[in-house]
């Protein structure tokens, strides 16, 4: 079965025509070129297709194209004009908080959702005063980063730099 | 001995040539390579551990609109060579393990080859299978080999006798789990066959090794194909051989001449079809004086391969080289099972074989009321105990001491389980890494001088490993000009052979083939070269020096946490310093070896592929169920090395560091855990339930 949508992908207007067992992520990778965001489960269990979705960090494998009608999606491509670069970009080249670089870009839009929950004042399971605005503390980055996985295992550089990124703000 | 390259380049912390591409997301993998109207794969699997194919039912799915093949052992092309079993593809009915690829379904679009893929009813004739590695297993057989080629079983003096003599035995069995790779790309390709030739686009460690084993089984020739691969989504060893994915999506592309297939594996797929790492038995024995001179050194190991290929870890082998002794034996014993195809997993070899042996001699120190650290001091060999050779460098024992000095390990009380802060039980724990420092016998690199710039031309491969970065500063001071002056091109067939990124063995290989070319190129077009001027190397015209032993070493200290109650572990400091020659650029290398440790962390702490024997397939095959260390499972994580300059392994001095990082961890936290608890886990991984029940 097929139905119409718009999406609204870094900018850019889609009007599409989609199998409605499509994912956001096999849309994106598969039918607009958009290979920013990765696949590296489809399950929603390793985080490397995270991006932006309406204004918050979402894993675009569990979000099926028909359910997302007018939705707004900024990739870690999106997040900057070429040449230029997201603070939380540049911290990640600063820090090599990558190998690979397959989970970066779901890495990197992870930090920009996690940076702007923490300025909403959101908890996590490492937030120990849910009275006072939470502050990026080692244990507070290293939580709200783990859902997305680095075989790699660039942690002990990620922590940092979503800390530089956030302190940059 | 070689004159070492002047340092400029090399030793420079530079970022990453292709670090903007990897945090936009712009740098594209294999199954992202951008073709006009691509089909796509989903790939049918056998729901049985052993039996024959007695039925194969396409219809529906080739009646499904938009499904444009459905290839099954019915009518797959032949194979021009089967030889390698593990690629034989649709070639016969014969089921050999679960999850084996029976079939493939071809569409326009993945939902569609996906719902074809369970469109296929395969029936079977079922027989019984065998799949439970047991330390007696009836079948246990010695290799003629084990990986690549090291001896089966070696045998130096009368350990009988020297067991005798010692004065304290510790003998204990050690086991590491199954585990798989995943690395977080999957195992995936883009591929076109234009009726005459082949691109294949793949994710893989060697463009040119991938290439080979194509053209063997296909029978092309090399210039028939093309092997295309910038960028790899991880590897550690998975990627390095072609596995069934790579001969499936070219059957595919076969099929549809002039039109490009793609092929991803999904995770679940990828637990039967990519490689493991073997579960491994280490029946151990080291024997001693008083003064904790090992006398007697013994390590029997069983471990599992695969009906139909075989590969042998060689599990044992860093024993023969790591600690003196009088007396030794390894042996290595296989049971070949109805299991999947097991392979290459980052440091096959040394990163099983360094944890019973280390944490026997933490055994042996507690018996002894030695230190664990002056343990290894007072075995520290001079020279190669296995071959008698000297050694190009060791400096394991100043690893420990200044991994001790990091570490805080002076005046540590010795006793195990008598830390306690709140809830958490605290110990610590030490233990030697180890990696042989190789090169492999073929790679040629091309150095141009175009428009004012060198470019360097090799096949080679960057895991991530940071080979687009560091192979441009080896060139740059091997042909002594300024980095920014050097480009350095890899990832494709179309530049000269380059060896395989495994056994960290690429940096050295093809950095020393850089250094031949560019030696060529100024030896005849001098400092002043026009444009368009050439030359190649090769590695065989580099310097080779048989006459020492070449390993890298490392030393591992792990601060481990255990709750009280629930047996939970955290580590919150893990430490290791590294003696790894020369360090060509410091920012990637120390992402290597925390990459490596943090690894090993897991490998100690989560991962565990279980097995299920009755069914014969991995229960947990998903990264929900397969734990993999995250980042709140990480704290304080160092990296350090020694300045050490090695004449003796290639003119960069340098060895290979992408595997050593992962040796040695997980018997550190072991000897960590046992620290803190009292409680000695000799089973990986070291989770709950193997304290709960023996915690104080
Ligand atoms: S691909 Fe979406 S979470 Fe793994
Ligand atoms: S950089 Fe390779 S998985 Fe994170």
């Amino acid at each position: 079965m097929d139905a119409d949508i718009r999406l609204t992908v870094d900018g850019e207007l889609h009007e599409l025509t989609v199998d409605t067992r499509t994912t956001l992520l096999d849309l994106l990778r598969e039918r607009l070129g958009n290979t920013s965001p990765k696949k590296g489960c489809d399950h929603g269990q390793c985080g490397a297709c995270t991006v932006i979705l309406d204004g918050e960090r979402a894993l675009l494998c569990l979000a099926l194209a028909v359910a997302h009608d007018g939705a707004e999606i900024t990739t870690a491509n999106g997040l900057a004009p070429e040449g230029e670069l997201h603070p939380v970009q540049q911290a990640f080249l600063d820090h090599d908080a990558f190998q690979c670089g397959y989970c970066t870009p779901g890495q990197v839009c992870s930090a920009v959702g996690l940076l702007s929950e923490v300025d909403r004042g959101w908890p996590s399971h490492a937030t120990a005063d849910l009275t006072s605005d939470p502050e990026l503390s080692d244990a507070e980055v290293s939580e709200r980063m783990s859902g997305n996985l680095c075989r790699c295992a660039a942690y002990a550089t990620i922590t940092p730099a979503v800390q530089q990124a956030g302190g940059a703000r | 001995m070689t004159d070492l390259l002047e340092p400029r380049a090399m030793g420079r912390d530079l970022v990453r040539r292709d670090g903007v591409q990897k945090v936009r997301g712009t740098a594209t993998y294999a199954y992202e390579t951008p073709v006009e109207s691509p089909a796509f794969c989903h790939p049918v699997q056998a729901t049985v551990a052993r039996g024959r194919i007695t039925g194969i039912d396409t219809e529906a799915a080739e009646a499904l609109d938009g499904v444009l093949a459905v290839l099954t052992s019915e009518n797959a092309e032949r194979l021009a060579s089967t030889d390698d079993a593990e690629l034989a593809v649709l070639q016969s009915p014969d089921v050999a393990f679960r999850g084996q690829v029976v079939g493939v379904v071809v569409a326009e679009t993945s939902e569609l080859a996906r719902q074809g893929a369970d469109l296929v009813v395969v029936t079977y004739a079922e027989q019984e299978h065998d799949s439970a590695l047991t330390v007696d297993h009836p079948g246990l057989y010695a290799p003629e080999k084990v990986n690549p080629s090291y001896d089966t079983d070696v045998v130096q003096g009368d350990v009988d006798a020297e067991l005798a003599a010692s004065a304290v035995v510790v003998s204990h069995t050690y086991a590491t789990a199954m585990v798989h790779n995943n690395p977080l790309e999957p195992h995936a390709s883009t591929a076109l066959w234009d009726g005459s030739s082949l691109t294949l686009w793949d994710s893989t460690q060697g463009v040119h090794p991938d290439r080979k084993a194509v053209c063997t089984v296909f029978g092309l020739e090399e210039e028939q194909v093309r092997v295309v691969c910038p960028y790899v989504g991880g590897g550690f060893g998975s990627k390095g051989t072609p596995h069934a994915n790579v001969v499936l999506v070219t059957m595919a592309a076969r099929a549809l001449p002039g039109r490009p297939v793609k092929l991803a594996l999904t995770r679940q797929q990828m637990f039967s079809l990519a490689g493991y790492r073997t579960p491994t038995i280490q029946r151990m024995q080291l024997g001693a004086d008083r003064d904790g001179r090992i006398r007697a050194l013994t390590l029997d190991v069983v471990e599992q391969t695969s009906r139909i290929k075989e590969f042998a870890e060689q599990t044992g082998v860093p024993a023969r080289m790591m600690y003196t002794a009088n007396a030794r034996r390894t042996t290595h014993r296989l049971a070949a099972l109805d299991v999947p195809v097991p392979s290459w997993f980052r440091a096959p070899g040394e990163c099983p074989g360094m944890f019973g042996p280390e944490v026997a001699m933490d055994e042996l120190a507690h018996e002894l009321g030695i230190d664990p650290i002056e343990l290894r001091v007072r075995n520290d060999p001079e020279r190669d105990p296995e071959t008698g050779q000297p050694w190009s460098s060791r400096h394991l024992v100043e690893c420990l001491r200044e991994g001790a000095e990091r570490f805080g390990w002076a005046g540590r009380d010795p006793r195990p389980g008598v830390r306690r802060e709140g809830r958490w039980l605290v110990g610590t724990g030490v233990a030697s890494s180890v990696y042989p420092t190789m090169r492999q016998a073929q790679s040629t690199a091309d150095v141009r001088f175009e428009d004012g710039r060198y470019v360097v031309e090799i096949g080679a491969a960057d895991l991530g490993t940071g080979a687009w970065t560091v192979l441009p500063q080896i060139a740059a001071d091997a042909l002594g000009v300024d980095v920014d002056d050097v480009e350095v091109r890899i990832g494709d067939t179309r530049y000269p052979i380059a060896s395989v990124a495994g056994g960290s063995s690429g940096t050295n290989t093809w950095g020393s083939a850089i250094a031949v070319a560019a030696r060529e190129f100024r030896g005849k077009f001098g400092t002043d070269p026009r444009d368009g001027d050439e030359a190649s190397g090769q590695v065989d015209q580099a310097d080779t020096d048989d006459e020492h032993a070449t390993y890298a070493f490392g030393a591992q200290f792990v601060e481990a946490r255990v709750d009280v109650d629930t047996g939970e572990v955290r580590v919150p400091r893990l430490l290791g310093v590294f003696a790894c020659g020369r360090i060509l650029n410091p920012r990637t290398a120390r992402s290597q070896f925390i990459g490596g440790m943090t690894m090993g962390l897991s490998m100690a702490l989560h991962e565990n592929s279980v097995w299920d024997p009755r069914i014969g397939q991995v229960a947990n095959h998903d990264l929900a169920e397969y734990h993999v260390t995250v980042n709140a499972d990480v704290g304080d994580v160092q990296a350090h090395w020694l300045d050490e300059e090695d004449p003796y392994v290639n003119v960069m001095g340098a060895k290979g560091i992408g595997e050593i990082g992962i040796v040695g961890t997980a018997a550190a936290v072991s000897n960590a855990v046992w620290h803190a608890t009292g409680v000695r886990v000799r089973e990986l991984p070291v989770t709950l339930d193997r304290l709960l029940t023996a915690l104080p």
